[in-house]
């Protein structure tokens, strides 16, 4: 899982598999860290204006 | 890496001369350390990594014949060395091709127990530990120091008894060989058999009995050039490197699927 | 009791008969861990599971809650990605019933595992060549992305939605939706794919086995097509069971519509692509290795041809052409019985590439064996059945979970005398408005 594991290897395999799976838990962890922070300096500024 | 001097562990299993007495099942468990229960007799949830079949040729008397088949893991080479139907499947690289000996390993210690492996395994000689192995008192005294014991919930099999091969390296190195003996290097079930059926050896190596009985083809994975000689499952690409011996037909085409009226297989290329 | 957890505008039944609901749902459940953790303290042994039958019950449940569980990343990416507007009234439902199957699956993959505390080696020690670890991943990187696409929902809830920072968060995730829904279906097309490889890349497995693209089984490809296919017709299906027990319209038919329409050009041309798959497997890849379609077929009456037949002709190509007709889709009564048959079909499909695969015998020597789950098998497999129906129930009475909820059912032409429906002690808005999908 990580090039640390001692059966990694730097191969086509590890490289498009591992490659796929860290861009995609990239992406939810930036997704989802946006929306904390955002929500967070949203509350703390008392920014009210989507509310319906 | 692949060992310039890579060697191929194979078997071979002569037919004609197995009388099915199960020697090779008693010594292969004794040896092994393989757990059993009080009560054996449902065979799909005992543990025997060498299984002797009875095969018949289903003509009724005096036409009947019977032939035993012993059957240790394949360890199968696949259409590319490593490509084994088990260890191209193994999710966590827990069972492992060893491509100095060619020999399928099971590391139990990293097995969690998924069983794709045993999906994966047309011979099914792949076994579940349903449960933790039970001896009976006094019995763990008996245990053999060399193979570890299994715990429930992860799957073993024959592993050609590579402690043996471990051993027989070691004694090579104190006394200053880099090659083991043909003799050095011998499975449990090969020394245990009376009728001397199975022989086991390296079969990259033109003096080893299993090479001379068989005449593997290396152009073509290994298929046996010996007209008595062949491969279970030939046709699915698996490529073992356990052989049998028959001199009858019958027996012959009892070690793969044909078609009605097909006369001898032909080759097929299968994608492995 | 708990009218201020209500969504406002909607009625739910009285709180005691909630509970008691629960309660019973509950005990079934309390059978299914009873069974479960039977499994972890005494091991599989408590199955009926053997050496021929390492997969067996729960492989095939986890094959279908996922196929059926489709309908989540199949319905984001339309809705999300493609901008089918309409779906949005359905989303909210498709995402909570695949996050019930997506838990569902990991739950049983955790009873199943022989030696569940080394459950991680599967991530730790990945073998990347292994169809099963690309499943492991895909799997629960998806399940995060379903557990995202819940928590908005939650968020949503009425006196959640009064904490600023809850509040926010929802609309923020609402916001960037599109991104995670994106994500979901990547994550979805190779783990759906990935369990069809499961089976496909059995070569010693003529039955299993499946030539293909790549280093995919055409398998592959099939699975991911079919759970995209029949996954929406559970989450219609489930709506409509819905809308039966709670005695109300919840979605409207526009959405309803579309989604049976896609479903059924889905269903069609994957059982196009099955049958062409089904055909070349039996022709060519099955005769050359010395076996023929019947010798998969005939032992026994259970694995009988009427198996494949019904598998691809009764709950492929007959709901499929219900879907695609705009009368076939409109009637209610067609329209359940095409939904019904095209979960039963992919049901059917997994059962056959799980169950019927290590039925067969390879060596011409060895006989079928065939295999009846124990009870722990079966309690553990309803287990995630009663969980679903609980965490439906809960989400369905305090989560505005089908946004056109309040439009199609007005409080004030509910008949003041209907039994189970009793009214939330909240003033009543003038502008309902649905909540944010």
């Amino acid at each position: 899982m990580f090039p640390f594991s001692f059966e990694w290897i730097w191969d086509m395999g590890h490289v498009v598999f591992m490659g796929g799976l860290w861009y995609a838990l990239t992406i939810l962890g930036i997704g989802m860290s946006y929306c904390i922070i955002k929500a967070a300096m949203d509350a703390c500024r008392g920014n009210d204006e989507h509310h319906h | 890496m692949k060992h310039k001097n890579a060697k191929k562990y194979g078997m071979v299993i002569d037919l004609d001369k197995c009388t099915g007495c199960g020697s090779c099942m008693v010594a292969c468990m004794a040896e092994n350390n393989v757990p059993f229960r009080k009560d054996e007799s449902n065979k799909v949830l005992s543990i025997t990594w060498l299984r002797v079949y009875q095969l018949t040729n289903g003509k009724p008397f005096p036409n009947t014949d019977i032939c035993y088949l012993p059957r240790p893991c394949m360890h199968c080479e696949g259409q590319h060395e490593g490509h084994s139907p088990c260890v191209s499947v193994c999710p966590a690289v827990a069972t492992d091709y060893n491509t100095e000996t060619g020999i399928v390993s099971q590391i139990y210690t990293r097995c969690f127990g998924c069983r794709y492996c045993m999906a994966s395994c047309p011979y099914h000689a792949r076994y579940f530990n349903w449960w933790d192995p039970v001896w009976p008192d006094g019995m763990e005294k008996y245990l053999s120091p060399n193979v570890s014991p299994r715990m429930r919930g992860v799957v073993e099999k024959c592993s050609f008894c590579f402690h043996r091969y471990q051993l027989a390296k070691e004694k090579a190195f104190k006394e200053g060989r880099r090659e083991i003996k043909e003799d050095e290097y011998q499975t449990a079930c090969t020394q245990a058999c009376p009728a001397g059926a199975i022989t086991f050896g390296d079969l990259n190596n033109p003096n080893h009995a299993v090479s001379r009985m068989v005449k593997p083809d290396p152009k073509h994975h290994g298929r046996p050039t010996n007209p008595n000689a062949f491969r279970l499952l030939e046709r699915l690409g698996t490529n073992p490197k356990v052989y049998y011996l028959s001199s009858r037909e019958w027996v012959r085409r009892a070690g793969d699927n044909y078609l009605e009226n097909e006369a001898k297989y032909k080759k097929t290329v299968h994608q492995g | 009791m708990d009218s201020a957890l209500i969504p406002r505008g909607v009625k739910r039944c009285p709180f005691p008969q909630f509970i008691l609901f629960i309660a019973i749902v509950g005990a079934v459940l309390l059978w299914g861990v009873y069974a479960m953790l039977l499994c972890w303290f005494k091991g599989l042994n408590q199955t009926n599971m053997n050496d021929f039958y390492g997969f067996a019950l729960w492989i095939w449940a986890d094959l279908a809650v996922i196929a059926v569980g489709g309908g989540a990343f199949f319905t984001g990416l339309l809705r999300y990605i493609f901008g089918k507007d309409d779906l949005k009234n359905i989303i909210n439902y498709a995402v909570l019933i695949g996050f019930i199957c997506y838990s569902s699956a990991l739950l049983i993959l955790a009873i199943d595992i022989g030696q569940p505390l080394r459950g991680w080696f599967i991530f730790w020690h990945a073998n990347v060549h292994s169809m099963l670890t690309e499943v492991a991943f895909c799997l629960s990187c998806y399940f995060g992305v379903l557990t995202i696409e819940y928590i908005p929902l939650v968020l949503e809830n009425r006196q959640i939605n009064k904490v600023p920072f809850f509040h926010h968060l929802g609309h923020n995730m609402h916001e960037i939706m599109a991104v995670f829904a994106a994500t979901g279906a990547f994550l979805s097309f190779f783990h759906q794919g990935s369990l069809g490889g499961v089976a496909g890349v059995l070569y010693g497995r003529p039955f299993a086995y499946r030539e293909g693209l790549f280093i995919w089984p055409w398998t592959f490809f099939l699975f991911t097509w079919s759970a995209a296919a029949c996954g929406p017709c559970f989450t219609i299906l489930v709506t409509k069971i819905t809308e039966t027990v709670t005695r109300k319209k919840l979605v409207k038919d526009t959405a309803i519509q579309l989604l049976a329409k896609i479903s059924g050009w889905m269903i069609l041309t994957y059982s196009i692509a099955k049958t062409a798959d089904t055909w070349y497997w039996a022709t060519v890849t099955v005769p050359s290795l010395g076996q023929t379609l019947m010798d998969f077929y005939s032992n026994n009456p259970f694995y009988g041809i009427w198996i494949l037949i019904l598998e691809i002709a009764i709950c492929g190509f007959i709901p499929a052409f219900i879907l695609i007709t705009k009368k076939g889709r409109k009637n209610s009564a067609a329209l359940w019985i095409a939904v019904f048959l095209a979960v039963t079909g992919v049901c059917i499909n997994r059962w056959v590439m799980v169950l019927q695969i290590m039925a067969i015998p390879v060596l011409t020597f060895e006989n079928w064996v065939l295999y009846l789950p124990s009870w722990q098998e079966i309690a553990t497999t309803i287990l995630p059945l009663a969980y679903g129906v609980i965490l439906i129930a809960i989400s369905y009475r305090y989560l505005p979970v089908f946004p056109n909820e309040p439009e199609l059912n007005p409080i004030e032409t509910l008949p003041a005398e209907e039994e189970e429906a009793v009214e939330p002690s909240v003033e009543l808005e003038q502008e309902l408005k649905p909540a944010e999908a």
